[in-house]
């Protein structure tokens, strides 16, 4: 082989592996992007979608109710404008309790989010940066404005 | 007072960081022997003075001393020691302390061990990192600092977040940062190549040390932190594909393909201005990974508070040095000398592969980690991009890679005979087979794709253990002789072989526990029996107790097995008054094979308790896996080759040597 045609194959692999990588990643990417939304976007084709996605909120205050096994909870997820039903049976995160921000992660079947993850987070003075943005949309947020 | 020291010492240290860099740069330019020399006291001073600073700021949270804000905001005179002292670094203004010192270390080991660099290439090196070192020191100075003092002084402190409240993440973050900083020294000997505008195979053997030692910590930075995701969060996980995870793993990445492509510039002078290039890119890694985790522009799941102007600093800086670098790069790299020729099928095409292979795993993991600030920075859209996309992208590159690195050291440099290659692989087919055959008849029941992996991680471990039998001679001749041979070995030769049989077993645990772990959430009550694979668990009591800090649930759960007792676990849900916070303690029983994990949640003596219980298989190979890495990387790094401070070998190189039978 001639150093030409050897640099040739050189750059082809390396095109040909870049190309299938792009093409994998581009073909993950249709499927497993998860959009987040805060209850009020959710609009009617969101709501009978049945995609995977995140909403985040505020769990409202008194909304939290526990099967009588413990097992499943159900709970609200509120932007303090409106609220979205939810239903998660996975281990919580420690920090979850009324009035902290969450994030889930599900999809909408028959009007309720059924979570399969709750994200909070390590650190109890924090937002998640979605559910102020989503308080800051319906006007209830109280904290520092954004700079 | 020691506290005002602490301060007084780090602007000390900016100011003789200012002056090892000034001077050497300058020094180097001008080739002026005395500003070059001044580079080892300038090393040593900022690195006393950051020391002063590190050792008053833990002082400070030996003694609990609240009227400094972030010992007030961060500890708690109730909190065990360990985390007093691991609270230094348990936050931001602390952990920043610890990056610089650590760089300033890494400066420091330049300055004194590299004695056998070129003087004008180390002062170039010391320079750049007095650089990093400055603007570091500045951001910490101008941003967070750590010795603000709080008048009146409160009672007592807020205590630090409980769940870092915790051996691993206590050693965590100081590995992580070795690894991190580390690749700051082979980000400055690339940029002093560059400004020098050669680069000689010597400085790939003169860098290597200190790439070692980075990756190696980042390895075990990483292991940690995965270590304490997996029983500290309580969900029995133990890789989320996390932004923040992600961050510490492309440098990683990044920082494996430059040792691998280092070898090449060292025996070969080949593929020269592609390493510069891998050691800008680790550090910019390192860097972003900084950035993304103090930014908060990201929503991770272990996203603490943060203030976004610290971030932005943190983005210049990452511009800037970047930005340098990479223009230097666009200048400087055309005018390499190209070296070495080689066939596709060699030694060298095989570690060009490697290099290949891990760059686009870096890039899909880029992709799947920055598209979401991407998208949300241009159209608004927050979306997030989880482990399904990882799984399609990432995994299948590293299998190709995996299966690659079976050949790769069985190829010769230059020109190796592919068939003579493929005719050695009969061994790693074989154990490949058999690997796969075993797992798969013991786990009938289960999902078969695991078996891919163990296939996979079956080549690619017969292939390393075949590569160092036929080093050793091993049957060919007598076993004695095969021991002295294998004494005889460069330790970086080892290195490789245990790193790769690290990985190979590393593989097998992440396969197994993707689709054979079994999960049960169960409400139990007071002598109730769960059985989970082969195990009855029995919960025979939970009661109340108070730690130092914090009050407990503790749940007692015998293990039995075919009726015999195995152990007991002590679950835990804590609430730490301080900080109003639970946590879940989970307990596990380890064997070998599988790990059985246990956390308790809500409950009272009436309704009960929710257990949730995991039988994860093979979970421990995967840090053993990881801990064979480790060893394989500190065990090269003590090669004598390449021993800081090593006297020279006067030596002529013997054939062996200098055919590059040894690498690692």
């Amino acid at each position: 082989m001639t150093p030409t045609r050897r640099r040739l194959l050189f750059v082809g692999l390396g095109l040909s592996s870049l190309v299938t990588a792009l093409l994998l990643a581009l073909n993950a990417f249709e499927e497993n992007l998860v959009f987040f939304y805060s209850p009020s976007d959710l609009t009617e084709t969101l709501m009978s979608s049945q995609r995977p996605m995140r909403i985040g909120g505020l769990v409202k205050k008194g909304s939290v109710k526990r099967s009588d096994d413990g097992l499943t909870i159900r709970f609200e997820v509120t932007d303090l404008q409106k609220s979205m039903p939810t239903i998660f049976n996975g281990a919580l995160p420690d920090l979850f309790s009324e009035n902290q921000g969450i994030v889930a992660e599900g999809r909408i079947i028959d009007g309720i989010f059924r979570a399969n993850k709750i994200l909070a987070k390590h650190d109890e003075n924090y937002m998640p940066k979605e559910v102020a943005e989503a308080l800051r949309k319906s006007g209830k947020w109280k904290g520092p404005e954004k700079k | 007072m020691i506290a005002e020291l602490g301060h007084y010492t780090l602007i000390l240290a900016l100011i003789t960081a200012f002056l090892q860099s000034s001077l050497t740069l300058i020094g180097a330019h001008k080739d002026d022997f005395v500003l070059m020399n001044m580079g080892k006291p300038a090393a040593i001073a900022q690195f006393v003075a950051i020391f002063i600073s590190f050792c008053a700021l833990t002082h400070a949270y030996v003694t609990s001393d609240f009227s400094v804000v972030n010992v007030a905001e961060n500890s708690h005179s109730l909190k065990p020691m360990l985390y007093k002292i691991s609270g230094v670094w348990g936050n931001h203004e602390g952990s920043m302390v610890l990056w610089v010192l650590i760089l300033s270390f890494f400066g420091l080991t330049v300055a004194l061990f590299g004695q056998n660099i070129p003087p004008t290439l180390r002062a170039r090196v010391i320079g750049i990192q007095g650089l990093i070192g400055l603007s570091f020191l500045a951001f910490i100075l101008f941003t967070s600092n750590p010795f603000s003092r709080l008048d009146p002084p409160p009672a007592d402190g807020q205590d630090l977040n409980p769940l870092l409240q915790d051996p691993g993440l206590a050693f965590h973050p100081p590995m992580l940062y070795l690894g991190y900083v580390g690749f700051s020294v082979t980000f400055s000997f690339a940029v002093a190549a560059l400004i020098e505008g050669k680069i000689a195979p010597a400085w790939a053997r003169w860098v290597r040390p200190w790439a070692l030692l980075a990756w190696t910590s980042l390895t075990a930075g990483i292991t940690l932190g995965s270590w304490w995701a997996y029983y500290e969060l309580g969900w029995g996980g133990w890789w989320y594909w996390d932004p923040v995870e992600n961050a510490s793993f492309m440098p990683w990445l990044a920082g494996t393909a430059f040792l691998h492509s280092a070898i090449v510039v060292e025996k070969r002078d080949a593929l020269k201005s592609w390493t510069i290039l891998l050691a800008i890119l680790a550090f910019t890694l390192s860097l972003m990974g900084t950035f993304l985790v103090r930014s908060g522009i990201l929503t991770s799941v272990h996203a603490f508070a943060v203030d976004p102007d610290r971030g932005l600093f943190i983005l210049a800086i990452l511009i800037f040095f970047v930005g340098g670098a990479l223009i230097l790069f666009a200048m400087r790299a055309p005018k390499m000398s190209l070296g070495g020729l080689f066939q596709p099928i060699s030694r060298e095409g095989g570690l060009v592969m490697n290099n290949l292979l891990l760059s686009v795993a870096t890039a899909t993991v880029f992709l799947g980690t920055l598209y979401p600030l991407f998208l949300d920075a241009t159209t608004g859209q927050k979306v997030s991009v989880g482990p399904p996309f990882f799984n399609a992208t990432f995994v299948p590159i590293m299998m190709l890679l995996l299966l690659l690195m079976a050949v790769g050291p069985m190829l010769s440099w230059r020109q190796a005979d592919f068939r003579a290659a493929i005719v050695r692989l009969w061994f790693a087919a074989l154990f490949s087979a058999g690997l796969s055959l075993v797992f798969w008849l013991y786990n009938l029941d289960k999902p078969v794709t695991p078996i891919i992996g163990f296939a996979i991680a079956g080549w690619l471990a017969g292939g390393t253990l075949k590569e160092f039998a036929d080093r050793v001679a091993f049957l060919k001749i007598s076993l004695k002789k095969s021991l002295a041979r294998a004494r005889g070995l460069p330790r970086s030769a080892h290195g490789m072989t245990l790193a790769h049989l690290g990985v190979a077993i590393f593989v097998c645990g992440a396969s197994a526990d993707s689709a054979w772990r079994t999960e049960v959430v169960i409400n139990a009550n007071t002598n109730d029996t769960i059985s989970l694979a082969g195990y009855e668990l029995m919960l025979e009591n939970v009661e109340q107790l108070q730690g130092p800090n914090y009050k407990a649930e503790r749940a007692r759960i015998k293990v039995t097995k075919e009726g015999k007792e195995v152990a007991v676990l002590f679950p835990e849900r804590r609430f730490y008054s301080v900080q109003q916070m639970l946590t879940t303690e989970a307990q596990i029983y380890s064997t070998f094979m599988a790990d059985l994990y246990a956390t308790i949640g809500e409950g009272n003596p009436k309704k009960g308790w929710v257990l949730r219980l995991w039988f994860n298989p093979l979970i421990p190979w995967i840090w053993s896996g990881c801990l064979l890495m480790v060893i394989g990387g500190l065990l090269s790094l003590s090669d004598r080759r390449l021993r800081i401070g090593a006297p020279k070998i006067h030596h002529q190189p013997s054939a062996r040597e200098k055919d590059g039978y040894e690498n690692g």
